[in-house]
C-alpha cells in the first residue's frame, strides 16, 4: 500500500511496490489521457530550497498532466527559509494546504526531517550530494520499457562514480534484480566509493569488474549509464588530460557496442555525449527524460491513492 | 603501586581506556558530588596495556548507555556490602538519541538543531554508528 507513504531513500520501496509503480507508468504511457482527471481537486507542493529547471518542471508537468494543481517556490530567498524557517516548520505550514509535497534541498537529510513531521507524503527531489530516488525509479522504469527486463543485464557505469549520487542509487536498485552485473569504469580518483562496494556488490555477491577506459568493455554491455566528469575533481592535471577522452561518448566508440545497447544519462549533459549519438537509436537519455515524467504521474497518484 | 581502599556499598567502573577516565568523571559530574569518589588513571592491566578506574562509593543511577558510546570497552561491578552483587559489561547501543551530533557539515542537522539527533549502529567493533538523515558514518568509541 503506498497511500500516505513518502519516498526519501531509493531504497524506501519494495520491489513490488516498484511494480506497482511501473505498472501503473505503462497504463499512463499507453493512455495517457484516461489519466487527465485523476487528480483533480489535489494540490502538489514543490519546495525547492535549489534550483533545478528540470527535476521541478517534470514533477510541475506530472501534477498538471494528473489534472491537478501546483504551488510552491524555486529558490529559498522567496520563501519563509530566508526569514529563518525550519524545514520542520514549513512542512506542517503546507500541509494545511496541499496534498502532497516535493522537496529539494542543498543539505543532506532535509526531506527525512520533512518526513517526520509532516501529515501528507513526501518526495525526495534532491539532497544534497545523498539520494535522488526519483531519478532512480526514472532509470528503472526507461530499463525496464526499453529493454523489458531489469535482470540479466550487464550494466557499465561510466563518468563520476565517486561523487555521484545517481550512480550510487542505481547500483543499489539494480542490484536487487537478479544476475546483473556492473562494470565500473572511471579514473583511480573518481572510483565507487569503498561502503558501496563492500556493502552492496560483494556482500551480495554480485560480480562487477572497475576499469579505466571505456573502450575496453565497450562491446560487453547491454546498458551505458554516462555521467560527467569534472575537471576539478582531478587530483592533477597530468591525468585529466590523459583521461578524459576515454569519458567522452562519441560515434567511434559506438561503433564497438551491441547493437541494442542503450546509452542513458541524468542529464544535464556538458559534453561528455557528442551531439552525433543523439541520432544513434541507441541513445535512450531524453526517452529517459520523459519516461520520468511518467513515473512522476504514477508516484504521485499513488502516494495519494488516487489510482 | 598506588593503592585506593575497596569500596562498601558503591560501584567500580573498570577497564576505561587509558586517558578516558577524566571524560567519564565529567561526563557523571562526579566532580561535584558529596560522596567519596576516586579516579585512577594509567593502571596496570593485562587485557588494555593500562587503564582508568573510577570508584564510586553510593549506589547511583548510570547512562549505560552514554557510557558505552564513550567507550564500550567499560565494565561496570555493583558492590554491596563489600561483596561485588553484579557485573556488567557495556554494548554499543544499536540506536542512540541526542547524545552525539553528526560531524557531516552537509547534514540537515547542522542547521536544523530541534530535531532529534538519532544514529543507528553499523559495526560494534569498529564503533560505527550511520547518521538517520544523511547515513553518513561517525566512528565513535575508542
Amino acid at each position: 500500500m503506498l497511500k500516505g507513504r513518502h519516498l526519501i531513500d531509493s531504497m524506501d520501496f519494495t520491489k513490488e511496490e516498484m511494480k506497482e509503480i511501473f505498472n501503473l507508468s505503462k497504463d499512463i504511457i499507453d493512455n495517457t489521457a484516461a489519466f487527465a482527471h485523476v487528480c483533480e481537486g489535489k494540490l502538489l507542493a514543490t519546495l525547492f530550497y535549489e534550483p533545478s529547471t528540470r527535476t521541478r518542471f517534470s514533477f510541475e508537468a506530472a501534477m498538471l498532466r494528473l489534472g491537478g494543481q501546483v504551488i510552491g517556490f524555486s529558490e529559498p530567498n522567496s520563501s519563509s527559509a530566508s526569514k529563518g524557517e525550519s524545514v520542520a516548520d514549513t512542512i506542517r505550514t503546507v500541509a494545511c494546504y496541499a496534498d502532497i509535497a516535493v522537496m529539494r534541498h542543498p543539505k543532506e537529510g532535509a526531506p527525512k526531517v520533512a518526513s517526520m513531521y509532516s501529515s501528507i507524503p513526501v518526495i525526495n527531489a534532491g539532497d544534497g550530494g545523498h539520494q535522488h530516488p526519483t531519478q532512480m525509479l526514472t532509470d528503472l522504469l526507461t530499463i525496464q520499457s526499453i529493454k523489458g527486463k531489469l535482470t540479466n543485464h550487464t550494466i557499465g557505469l561510466c563518468g563520476d562514480l565517486k561523487f555521484g549520487r545517481t550512480v550510487h542509487s542505481l547500483i543499489k536498485a539494480m542490484s536487487r534484480y537478479e544476475g546483473n552485473r556492473f562494470v565500473l569504469i572511471s579514473p583511480k580518483e573518481l572510483r565507487i566509493p569503498e561502503y558501496i562496494k563492500n556493502e552492496i556488490l560483494i556482500k551480495n555477491n554480485i560480480e562487477f569488474i572497475e576499469v579505466e577506459r571505456i573502450e575496453e568493455v565497450m562491446e560487453t554491455l547491454d546498458i551505458l549509464y554516462m555521467t560527467r566528469v569534472q575537471r576539478e575533481r582531478f587530483f592533477n592535471e597530468e591525468d585529466y588530460i590523459r583521461l578524459k577522452d576515454s569519458y567522452i561518448l562519441d560515434g567511434e566508440k559506438m561503433k564497438k557496442a551491441k547493437s541494442d545497447m542503450i546509452v542513458l544519462h541524468p542529464l544535464p549533459r556538458v559534453n561528455e555525449i557528442s551531439y552525433e549519438v543523439d541520432e544513434d537509436p541507441r541513445g535512450c537519455y531524453f526517452a529517459q527524460a520523459k519516461y520520468g515524467m511518467f513515473v512522476r504521474m504514477a508516484l504521485i497518484a499513488k502516494l495519494l491513492g488516487v489510482k | 603501586m598506588l593503592t585506593i581502599n575497596s569500596i562498601k556499598d558503591g560501584i567500580v567502573i573498570d577497564h576505561i581506556t587509558a586517558g578516558c577516565g577524566v571524560e567519564i568523571f565529567n561526563y557523571m559530574g562526579l566532580d561535584k558530588v558529596d560522596f567519596p569518589v576516586a579516579l585512577i588513571m594509567n593502571v596496570d592491566s593485562k587485557k588494555l596495556g593500562k587503564k582508568d578506574i573510577i570508584k564510586i562509593e553510593n549506589i547511583i543511577d548510570i547512562d549505560y548507555t552514554v557510557l558505552g558510546l564513550i567507550d564500550p570497552n567499560i565494565t561496570i561491578d555493583v558492590i554491596e556490602k563489600e561483596v561485588r552483587k553484579e557485573k556488567k559489561k557495556l554494548e554499543m547501543p544499536e540506536r542512540v538519541e541526542n547524545v552525539i551530533k553528526c560531524k557531516n557539515p552537509r547534514c540537515i542537522t547542522s542547521i536544523e538543531h530541534d530535531v532529534l539527533q538519532i544514529f543507528h549502529l553499523v559495526n560494534g567493533k569498529t564503533g560505527e554508528y550511520k547518521c538517520e538523515y544523511c547515513d553518513e558514518i561517525n566512528t565513535l568509541g575508542r
